[in-house]
C-alpha cells in the first residue's frame, strides 16, 4: 500500500458560464492547481445556481469562477446569497478572466475573497488558496 | 459536532452534513468511522450500479443519460465518480461533473466527485463509505463510475448489485481487454456509441464471448442452469437510442437478484461484507503499521540498507513489523 503522507487535499471547484467561450484560462488554471497536489473538479455552469449546488454536493474548499464576457458582479451576488442559505457560505470564493477594476470594489462589498483579472498568473492564485486554506 | 449528530442530521436529509462526512471519510479522518456506525442501520436500501470501461467510452455520458431515466421514474439518485491521481502531484482534475450538469438543479441528484489518491482497482478507499452515506440519505439507486483503468476495475463488481460494462465499436483492443479479465463480472455489457460504424459487430462479439463464458443451462458437466446471463445492449448516451432497454436490462438483473427470497442477492451482499470487512482490516494494519514507526522515516531508513545490499527485505520488513509489535 501507499505510504501515508497526509490524506488531505485541498478541494477547488472551477467553473465557468456555459454561454463563455473562453475556457483556456480555467483549463490553465486546472492543470496548474493539479501540480500543486490539489483536487480540481471542473464544471459548466448555465445558471450560478448550480455551482452553488456543485460545491455543496463536492464539499470543496474554494469556488473559483472564471468570467471574460461580464456578468461577474451581479453572479458573485447570486452566488453568495444561496451559498449563506445553503449553509455553505464558509467557503472562499475566488473569481479571475476579464475583471474591470472598476468592478472591484464592487465584488470586494459581496464578500469575494480573491479577484485575479487578466495579467494575473496562476501561481498567484495558488499561492492565495495555499495560504488562505491551510490557515 | 458529535457522530450522532451528524447521523441523525444526515438520515433527516441535510446535504451539507451529508457532503462533509463524505469528505471526513475521503481524508481518512477516524472520526468518520463513529458516524458510519451510526448510520448503518439506515444502509441496505438502496440498489448500487457500478459503471465501469474504458476511458472515453462515454461512461459519464451514459451515467447521466441513465439519471435521465431514473429521475422520470422518480426515483432519486447518488451518483459517485471516480477520476484518476496525478501519481507526480498527488492532484487531481475531476471532469466527470461536468456531462452531469444538467442534473445540478434537481435535489433529488447528488453527485460527488473522488480522486484515486494512490488507490488502484478503479475505485477509492473511501467509495463505499461514500455510498454508504449516500444509501442513508435515502437515495433509491446509487451509480458508480470507476475510473476506467481498462484491465483489473474488479473492484467495482464486488461492491455493485449491478456491474455494467461499457465498451465501444472499433476498439478491438477494448475487446481484448475485456477477455483478458472482466468479463466473468459484468452483469450488463453495453456497446455505447451505437451512433458509429461498427456497433453490431461489436456486440455481435461479445455476444459470442459471452456465450463462451457463461451457460444459461450449466456446462455440460454440472448442468446446474445459471441465474443470470448477462445481456448486451446498444446504447447512443448522447440521443438517448437504447437507453429504455439499458433500464430494463437493468431492471431484469435486479429481478434476478431478488427472485426466489433474494438468494443471490444475499449472496453478492455476503461476498460485498466480506470483502469490506477484509478491506478495513488491510487499512487498520497499515494505519496502525505507519503510526508506530512514526510515518515512515524508519522505513526509508530500512530501505536504504536493503538497497546497499546489507539487509535482505523479508528480514527488513519482519523486524519492522516486530518493532511496531504487529507480530
Ligand atoms: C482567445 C480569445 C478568444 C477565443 C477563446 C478561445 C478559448 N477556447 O478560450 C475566441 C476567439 C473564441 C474568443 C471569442 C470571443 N471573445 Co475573446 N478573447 C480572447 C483573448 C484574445 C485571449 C483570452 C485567453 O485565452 N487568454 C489566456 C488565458 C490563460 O488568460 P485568462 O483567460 O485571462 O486567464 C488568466 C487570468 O485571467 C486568470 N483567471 C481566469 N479565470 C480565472 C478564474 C479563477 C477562479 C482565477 C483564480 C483566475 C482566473 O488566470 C489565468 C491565468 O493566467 C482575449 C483578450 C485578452 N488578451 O485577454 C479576448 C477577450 C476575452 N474576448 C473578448 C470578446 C468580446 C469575445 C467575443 C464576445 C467576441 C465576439 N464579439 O464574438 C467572443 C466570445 C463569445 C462568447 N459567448 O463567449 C473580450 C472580452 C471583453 C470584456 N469582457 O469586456 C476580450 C477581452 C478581447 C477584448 N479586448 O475585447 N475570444
Ligand atoms: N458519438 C458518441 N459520442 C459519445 C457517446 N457517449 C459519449 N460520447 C462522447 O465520448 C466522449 C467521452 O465521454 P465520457 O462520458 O467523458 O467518457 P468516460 O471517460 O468513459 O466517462 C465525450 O466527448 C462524449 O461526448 C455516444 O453515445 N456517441
Ligand atoms: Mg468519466
Amino acid at each position: 500500500m501507499e505510504k501515508q503522507v497526509s490524506p488531505k487535499r485541498i478541494k477547488v471547484l472551477l467553473s465557468k458560464s456555459r454561454m463563455d467561450v473562453h475556457d483556456r484560462g480555467v483549463r490553465y488554471l486546472a492543470r496548474c492547481m493539479l501540480e500543486s497536489g490539489m483536487e480540481v473538479i471542473l464544471s459548466r455552469h448555465g445558471l450560478i445556481d448550480e455551482v452553488a449546488n456543485a460545491a455543496l454536493q463536492e464539499d470543496v474548499d474554494v469556488i473559483g469562477i472564471s468570467f471574460s464576457v461580464g456578468g461577474h458582479v451581479a453572479a458573485s451576488e447570486r452566488l453568495r446569497k444561496l451559498m449563506q442559505e445553503k449553509g455553505i457560505g464558509d467557503k472562499l470564493v475566488i473569481v479571475g478572466g476579464i475583471i474591470p477594476d472598476d468592478d472591484i470594489p464592487a465584488l470586494k462589498k459581496l464578500d469575494i475573497d480573491g479577484i485575479f483579472g487578466a495579467g494575473s498568473s496562476a501561481a498567484e492564485a495558488i499561492e492565495f488558496i495555499n495560504a488562505r486554506v491551510n490557515a | 459536532m458529535t457522530p450522532e449528530e451528524i447521523a441523525q442530521r444526515i438520515v433527516s436529509g441535510e446535504l451539507p452534513a451529508a457532503a462533509r462526512l463524505m469528505r471526513a471519510i475521503d481524508d481518512v479522518q477516524p472520526e468518520a468511522v463513529d458516524a458510519l456506525k451510526l448510520l448503518f442501520p439506515h444502509t441496505g436500501r438502496a440498489r448500487v450500479i457500478g459503471i465501469t470501461g474504458s476511458p472515453g467510452v462515454g461512461k459519464s455520458t451514459l451515467t447521466d443519460a441513465v439519471v435521465t431515466r431514473l429521475r422520470k421514474k422518480k426515483l432519486t439518485v447518488g451518483v459517485v465518480a471516480v477520476d484518476p491521481t496525478s501519481p507526480f502531484s498527488g492532484g487531481a482534475i475531476l471532469g466527470d461533473r461536468i456531462r452531469m450538469q444538467r442534473h445540478a438543479n434537481d435535489d433529488d441528484v447528488f453527485i460527488r466527485s473522488l480522486a484515486t489518491r494512490g488507490h488502484f482497482g478503479g475505485l477509492t478507499c473511501s467509495t463505499r463509505g461514500v455510498v454508504a452515506v449516500m444509501d442513508a440519505m435515502g437515495k433509491d439507486v446509487i451509480l458508480v463510475e470507476t475510473v476506467g483503468v481498462g484491465q483489473d476495475e474488479v473492484d467495482i463488481a464486488r461492491m455493485a448489485d449491478t456491474t455494467i460494462i461499457v465498451t465501444v465499436p472499433g476498439m478491438g483492443d477494448d475487446v481484448q481487454a475485456i477477455k483478458a479479465g472482466i468479463l466473468e463480472v459484468g452483469d450488463i455489457f453495453v456497446v455505447n456509441k451505437m451512433d458509429r460504424d461498427g456497433a453490431g459487430i461489436t456486440a455481435g462479439h461479445l455476444k459470442a464471448m459471452l456465450s463462451l463464458t457463461f451457460h444459461p443451462h450449466g456446462t455440460e458437466c454440472d448442468q446446474v442452469a445459471q441465474p443470470w446471463y448477462p445481456p448486451v445492449v446498444s446504447c447512443c448516451s448522447l440521443d438517448g437510442r437504447g437507453m429504455d432497454e439499458l433500464l430494463q436490462a437493468m431492471d431484469d438483473h435486479y429481478e434476478a437478484l431478488t427472485v426466489d427470497g433474494g438468494k443471490l442477492l444475499t449472496k453478492r451482499r455476503i461476498e460485498r461484507a466480506e470483502k469490506e470487512i477484509l478491506d478495513l482490516f488491510q487499512l487498520r494494519i497499515n494505519q496502525m503499521f505507519f503510526a508506530r514507526l512514526g510515518n515512515g522515516g524508519r522505513i526509508e531508513a530500512v530501505a536504504k540498507d536493503v538497497a546497499s545490499m546489507r539487509i535482505d527485505p523479508y528480514t527488513a520488513c519482519e523486524e519492522l513489523m516486530k518493532s511496531a509489535k504487529i507480530i
